[in-house]
C-alpha cells in the first residue's frame, strides 16, 4: 500500500488543469501517443465542446519513479465552476493530496480558494503549481506571493510547469511521489470502501466507483450497501485505465469499480459505504453531505407523450450528478412535467444539454426561480416555496424568506467602482475590501442569491473586462418583500412564465419579459394583449396587432415549389405551439423568453 | 444565349407533344429582336405540336415597348403581352426603382393597343409606402379606362434579403404599412367586380373568360416545360427546374446535358400543392379531387376547414371549397393549416 498515491486536482477553470493531466497520462504512458486527444479526460463531448470538466473523471497510472519502485498513482480530475463544486467534495474525500494548479498569468481566483480550503479541510497534502510559466505574461514571483499566503510553505516547494512544453512535469512526479502520504487503511481489516460516483450503462446497468478505506473486495464477493441495506454479488470489479479494466481482487487504498447488475438508480446513493455481507465493518465511512440545490425550474417534454421517458432519463442522470432533484409537476401550459433542482445555472443548463444528448429528449424549462421560505400567520408554520405556483396567498402569509450569499469577488483596483454599482444594484450590500496585493482587491458582498442567478456572472465579466472571479456560498434567510408575477395572454394566464421577485423589480422584469414576448409570439388574426401582473394589478403591457395581410402576391410555375415548402415549415412550427386559451405559443418563446438582451 | 435555349429546345424533343401556351418571362425577353424571336419560335414548331390558337405572351416593362418594338413583335408568333406597368404614379415608380415614368407607362399600354395586340394584361402594384387609397383608385381606373382585359394586381411584399428590405431595416425606406395593404385589397376588389371583372386568382383579374390561359394550367397542375436558366418544369409528379447562373446554365447546355434538378412530388406534396393553387384561385378545392389521395386525407381536410367555414373565411358550395374575399388576404396561414405535415 505504501506504493499508492490518490492525488485531485484543484484548478480555476482554464487554469489548465485538462492539458496538465493530459501530459500526465503521456507521461507514466497510460495512454499511448496514438490514441492522444486533447483533455482526454473530459470524455462527454459538451465537456470538450465547451472546454470544461463537468464531472469528475478517476483515472489509475502505473508509473515506474527515478528511485526504481514501481507505484500506482489514482487521479481524480475535477471540474472548476462554482455549480460544480460538490463533484470536487467527493473526489477530495477519495484522495490524500492535492495539486493546486495556479495560472501563472492570472494568479488565485476566488473559486479556487474555496475549493483549497475544502481540500485542507479534509487534511489533503496541497502541491501548488503554477501553470503555463511560458507565456510572456507570466507574473511568477506575484503568484508564488499569493500562494504563500493561503497555503504557507516554502517558495522552492512551489512546482513551475507549463502543460503546454511539458515543462516540470518531472518534478510534479517527483512531489506526488515523495510528498502524497500513502493511504493508511488495513487489508486485514473488514470491507470499507466509500462510492464517490456512479454512472449508467444501458447493457451493464449502476456503474459505482468507490476508493478502498480498509480490507479488500473481490470479484464474487457477497456485498453490502450500509446505507441503504441492500446486498448485492460483485458481478465485476475492476480498476479504472482509459478503459475499466476488471480484476480479481482490489485492496485498501486504491479506487475502482463495482457492477451488481442494479438497473435502478435509485437503489445507489453517492457517498455510501461498501462493506462485505459476511464480515461487515464496524461503521459505515462519513458520507457526503447532501448537496442542497438552490435553483428550481420546471421541465416539460416538448411532445406531452414523452413524460415517461424524461422521468427515465432525470433517474439515469441522478445517478451520475447527485445533485439533481426532481418531482413530478403539472403545468396548465405545459402539461406533466418535473420541477427540478439545481446548484446554478450552469448546472441547469448542462442539465438540459445532457437530456438532449444523452437521451434525446427535446425539453422546454421555465422561468428559474431559487428556493424560498413561506410562513403562514397561522402557527408560523413554514413552507418551502420551490414553485412560484405554491406561493400561498397574501392574506394567509406572515413573511417570506430568501436565500443570502456570501459573495467574494477577486479583481484589480481600476473595476472596483463598476463592481460595487452592479452588487447594489442586485440589492446587494458590501461587507468588506482587502487588497491582497497592490492590483488584486477582494471585495466580500452580502447578496440575495436570486440576483445572481440570472446575468450576473456575465455581466460581471463584461464590466471587470474578466478579470473577475466570483465565489459564493449560502448563509442565511432574509425576510423580503416578494410578489409573485403572473403573464397573461389575452387574459389567460401562463403559468410557465410565473415568476416571484422583489417587489420593486417586479415592473422592470416585467416590461423585458412583455417586450421579449412581443417579439416571440407570431402575430394571429386577432389582437393579442401581453400583461405582466401582480394579482390583479397589470404592471406591464405589450400589445401585438392581429395580422391583417397574410398572402403570397405571386404563385407562378417557378414559385410553387418554394412557396409549398415555406408553408409546410410553417405548419409544422404550429404543430409544435401550445394553446393558452385562444393564443398559439410557440415552444421558442418558452426557451427563449429568458434570452433576454 | 439564344442559341443555348434553342439547344435546349432541341434536347427536349421527344414526340411531337403538343402545346397550347408559350411564355416569355423572366428578366427582359422584350430585348429579343424579331429575329431571335422567330428562330426560337421555328425551334419550337420543329420539336413541339403547338396549337393553332396557342396563346403565346411575352414580358415587357413600358420603356422597352416603343412602336417601333411593338411593330415588329406584330410579326412574330406573340399574340399577347404582359406589361409591367407597376403604377402610374411617380412616387412609386421611384420607391420601386422603376426604369420608366407614368407617362411612357400609358403611351406604351396605347401604343401595344394602336399596333393591334388586343390581349392585353397589366400589373399594378398597391400598398407602397405613402400610396394614398384615391391614388390607388385613379391607378385602377386608368386600365378600366383603357379597357385592358386582364390585370394582375400585387400586394408590395417585402421578401427577405433584398434590397428594398435591407434599406427598410436601415430606415432608408419607408416599411410597409399592412392596415393599408389590407384596405387597399378591398378597394381592389370592389372595384374590380364594379368594372366587370371576374376576380379568379388572389392576384387576377380579367373580363370576362380572358384568363390567363398559361397561368391557369400552373394552377390547375397541368404539365409544363421550362426552357432557360432558372425555368421550371412540371410533369404532373414530378417538377424540375435548371440551374439559375447563366454561364454555368450555357456551359452544360454546350455540352448537350440539361441542367436540372428534380424533385419527385410525394402524395402528400401533390395534396398541398393541390390545395395552395386550388384555394387561390375562383375554382377552389374539389373533394372529389381530395379523396382521390385516400380516406384519411378526405378526413384530415374537412376536419381542418371548420374553423374557416365557421369564421367566414372559406365558403362550400356543393362539393367545391374556396376562399373568401376575407380570406383571401389571409390565405398563407390558412393554406399552410390545411397542408398534412
Ligand atoms: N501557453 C499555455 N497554454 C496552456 C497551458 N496549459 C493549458 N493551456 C491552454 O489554456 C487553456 C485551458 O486549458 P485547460 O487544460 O482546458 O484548462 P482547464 O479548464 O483547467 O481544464 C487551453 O486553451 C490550453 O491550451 C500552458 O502551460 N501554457
Ligand atoms: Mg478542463
Amino acid at each position: 500500500m505504501e506504493n499508492f498515491r490518490n492525488f485531485c486536482i484543484i484548478a480555476h477553470i482554464d487554469h489548465g488543469k485538462s492539458t496538465l493531466a493530459d501530459r500526465l497520462l503521456e507521461h507514466t504512458e497510460t495512454i499511448s501517443n496514438r490514441d492522444m486527444q486533447a483533455q482526454a479526460l473530459d470524455d462527454m463531448d459538451i465537456e470538450r465542446e465547451r472546454g470544461i470538466t463537468i464531472k469528475s473523471h478517476a483515472i489509475q497510472m502505473d508509473y515506474t519513479h527515478t528511485d526504481g519502485k514501481d507505484y500506482t498513482i489514482n487521479l481524480i480530475d475535477t471540474p472548476g465552476h462554482v455549480d460544480f463544486s460538490y463533484e470536487v467534495s467527493r473526489s477530495i474525500a477519495a484522495c490524500e493530496g492535492a495539486l493546486l494548479i495556479v495560472d501563472a498569468t492570472q494568479g488565485i481566483q476566488a473559486q479556487t480558494i474555496s475549493n483549497l480550503y475544502l481540500a485542507i479541510e479534509h487534511d489533503l497534502e496541497i502541491i501548488p503549481v503554477i501553470n503555463k510559466i511560458d507565456m510572456d505574461s507570466a507574473m511568477i514571483e506575484e503568484v508564488k506571493d499569493q500562494i504563500i499566503d493561503l497555503v504557507g510553505g516554502k517558495r522552492e516547494e512551489i512546482v513551475l510547469a507549463s502543460g503546454k512544453t511539458g515543462q516540470g512535469i518531472d518534478e510534479i512526479m517527483e512531489a506526488i511521489i515523495s510528498r502524497v502520504p500513502s493511504p493508511k487503511g488495513n487489508v486485514t481489516e473488514p470491507l470499507q470502501a466509500l462510492i464517490f460516483d456512479s454512472t449508467f450503462n444501458a447493457y451493464r446497468g449502476v456503474i459505482a466507483y468507490f476508493r478502498i478505506m480498509n480490507g479488500k473486495l473481490n470479484k464474487g464477493d457477497q456485498v453490502r450497501f450500509m446505507n441503504t441495506g441492500n446486498e448485492y454479488v460483485a458481478d465485476e470489479v475492476g480498476i479504472l485505465k482509459m478503459e475499466n479494466v476488471a480484476k480479481k481482487s482490489i485492496g485498501a487504498g486504491n479506487v475502482g469499480y463495482i457492477i451488481t447488475g442494479i438497473k435502478e438508480s435509485k437503489e445507489i446513493k453517492v457517498g455510501d459505504t461498501i462493506t462485505l455481507a459476511k464480515n461487515p465493518c464496524v461503521e459505515a465511512i462519513q458520507g457526503f453531505e447532501d448537496v442542497k440545490p438552490m435553483v428550481f425550474a420546471g421541465i416539460f417534454p416538448i411532445d406531452n407523450d414523452d413524460y415517461e421517458d424524461l422521468r427515465d432519463s432525470l433517474e439515469k442522470l441522478q445517478l451520475n450528478d447527485a445533485s439533481l432533484v426532481y418531482e413530478p409537476e403539472t403545468s396548465i401550459a405545459l402539461g406533466f412535467g418535473f420541477r427540478c433542482g439545481f446548484l446554478g445555472m450552469l448546472h441547469l443548463e448542462i442539465i438540459q444539454e445532457r437530456l438532449w444528448r444523452e437521451f434525446g429528449m427535446s425539453i422546454i424549462t421555465t422561468v428559474p426561480n431559487v428556493s424560498y421560505r413561506a410562513y403562514l400567520k397561522k402557527g408560523d408554520k413554514e413552507l418551502i416555496i420551490n414553485n412560484p405556483q405554491d406561493l400561498p396567498d397574501i392574506m394567509l402569509m406572515d413573511r417570506v424568506e430568501e436565500p443570502y450569499i456570501v459573495a467574494q469577488i477577486i479583481s484589480k483596483p481600476e473595476y472596483v467602482g463598476s463592481i460595487m454599482s452592479l452588487c447594489i444594484e442586485k440589492r446587494g450590500e458590501i461587507k468588506n475590501q482587502v487588497y491582497l496585493t497592490e492590483s488584486r482587491v477582494e471585495l466580500t458582498f452580502h447578496l440575495p442569491l436570486a440576483e445572481i442567478v440570472f446575468d450576473f456572472y456575465d455581466r460581471l465579466k463584461s464590466i471587470s473586462r474578466g478579470y473577475a472571479s466570483f465565489d459564493y456560498e449560502i448563509t442565511d434567510y432574509r425576510k423580503s418583500d416578494l410578489v409573485k408575477m403572473d403573464i397573461k395572454l389575452n387574459g389567460d394566464n401562463v403559468d410557465a412564465f410565473s415568476s416571484l421577485i422583489h417587489r420593486d423589480k417586479a415592473q422592470a422584469f416585467g416590461r423585458r419579459i412583455c417586450k421579449k414576448l412581443r417579439e416571440l409570439l407570431p402575430r394571429q388574426q386577432f389582437q393579442i394583449a401581453i400583461q405582466a401582473a401582480i394579482g390583479a394589478k397589470v404592471i406591464a403591457r405589450e400589445t401585438i396587432s392581429a395580422l391583417r395581410k397574410d398572402v403570397t402576391a405571386k404563385c407562378y410555375g417557378g414559385d410553387i415549389t418554394r412557396k409549398r415548402k415555406l408553408l409546410e415549415k410553417q405548419k409544422a412550427g404550429k404543430k409544435k405551439m401550445r394553446q393558452i386559451g385562444s393564443v398559439e405559443v410557440p415552444q421558442k418563446a418558452f426557451l427563449d423568453v429568458l434570452k433576454l438582451d | 444565349m439564344v442559341e443555348a435555349i434553342i439547344r435546349e429546345i432541341y434536347l427536349r424533343k421527344q414526340q411531337k407533344r403538343p402545346v397550347e401556351t408559350i411564355y416569355f418571362g423572366g428578366g427582359t425577353p422584350s430585348l429579343l429582336s424579331q429575329e431571335e424571336l422567330n428562330q426560337i419560335f421555328a425551334a419550337l414548331k420543329d420539336c413541339f405540336d403547338i396549337a393553332p390558337d396557342a396563346e403565346v405572351t411575352l414580358e415587357a416593362n413600358p420603356d422597352d415597348l416603343n412602336p417601333e418594338k411593338l411593330a415588329e413583335l406584330k410579326q412574330t408568333s406573340v399574340n399577347r403581352l404582359s406589361i409591367g406597368v407597376q403604377s402610374f404614379a411617380e412616387a412609386d415608380l421611384l420607391y420601386m426603382n422603376r426604369a420608366h415614368n407614368a407617362g411612357e407607362a400609358i403611351a406604351c399600354l396605347q401604343n401595344a393597343q394602336a399596333a393591334g395586340f388586343n390581349q392585353l394584361t397589366a400589373d399594378l402594384i398597391y400598398g407602397t409606402p405613402g400610396m394614398t387609397d384615391a391614388t390607388w383608385q385613379s391607378n385602377l381606373q386608368r386600365l378600366f379606362d383603357l379597357n385592358i382585359p386582364h390585370i394582375s394586381c400585387y400586394a408590395l411584399t417585402v421578401e427577405p434579403n433584398t434590397a428594398l428590405a435591407h434599406f427598410i431595416k436601415k430606415e432608408k425606406a419607408q416599411p410597409v404599412d399592412e392596415a393599408q395593404a389590407a384596405r387597399q385589397f378591398e378597394l381592389l376588389v370592389s372595384a374590380m367586380s364594379a368594372n366587370g371583372y371576374e376576380h379568379y386568382e388572389i392576384s387576377n383579374f380579367c373580363k370576362p373568360g380572358q384568363y390567363s390561359r398559361h397561368n391557369t394550367a400552373y394552377w390547375q397542375s397541368k404539365s409544363y416545360l421550362g426552357i432557360g436558366p432558372a425555368a421550371h418544369a412540371f410533369d404532373g409528379k414530378n417538377r424540375s427546374w435548371n440551374i439559375a447562373n447563366n454561364a454555368q446554365y450555357m456551359k452544360s447546355i454546350q455540352s448537350g446535358k440539361i441542367p436540372s434538378e428534380t424533385e419527385i412530388l410525394s402524395e402528400t406534396d401533390q395534396f398541398n400543392e393541390y390545395v395552395m393553387t386550388g384555394l387561390r384561385t375562383t375554382w377552389g378545392c374539389s373533394l372529389a379531387r381530395i379523396k382521390s389521395w385516400g380516406a384519411d386525407v378526405e378526413q384530415h381536410f374537412l376536419r381542418a376547414i371548420v374553423p374557416y367555414l365557421d369564421n367566414g373565411q372559406m365558403v362550400r358550395e356543393g362539393d367545391v371549397f374556396r376562399l373568401s374575399d376575407s380570406g383571401k388576404f389571409l390565405s398563407d396561414g390558412i393554406i399552410s393549416d390545411l397542408f398534412m405535415v
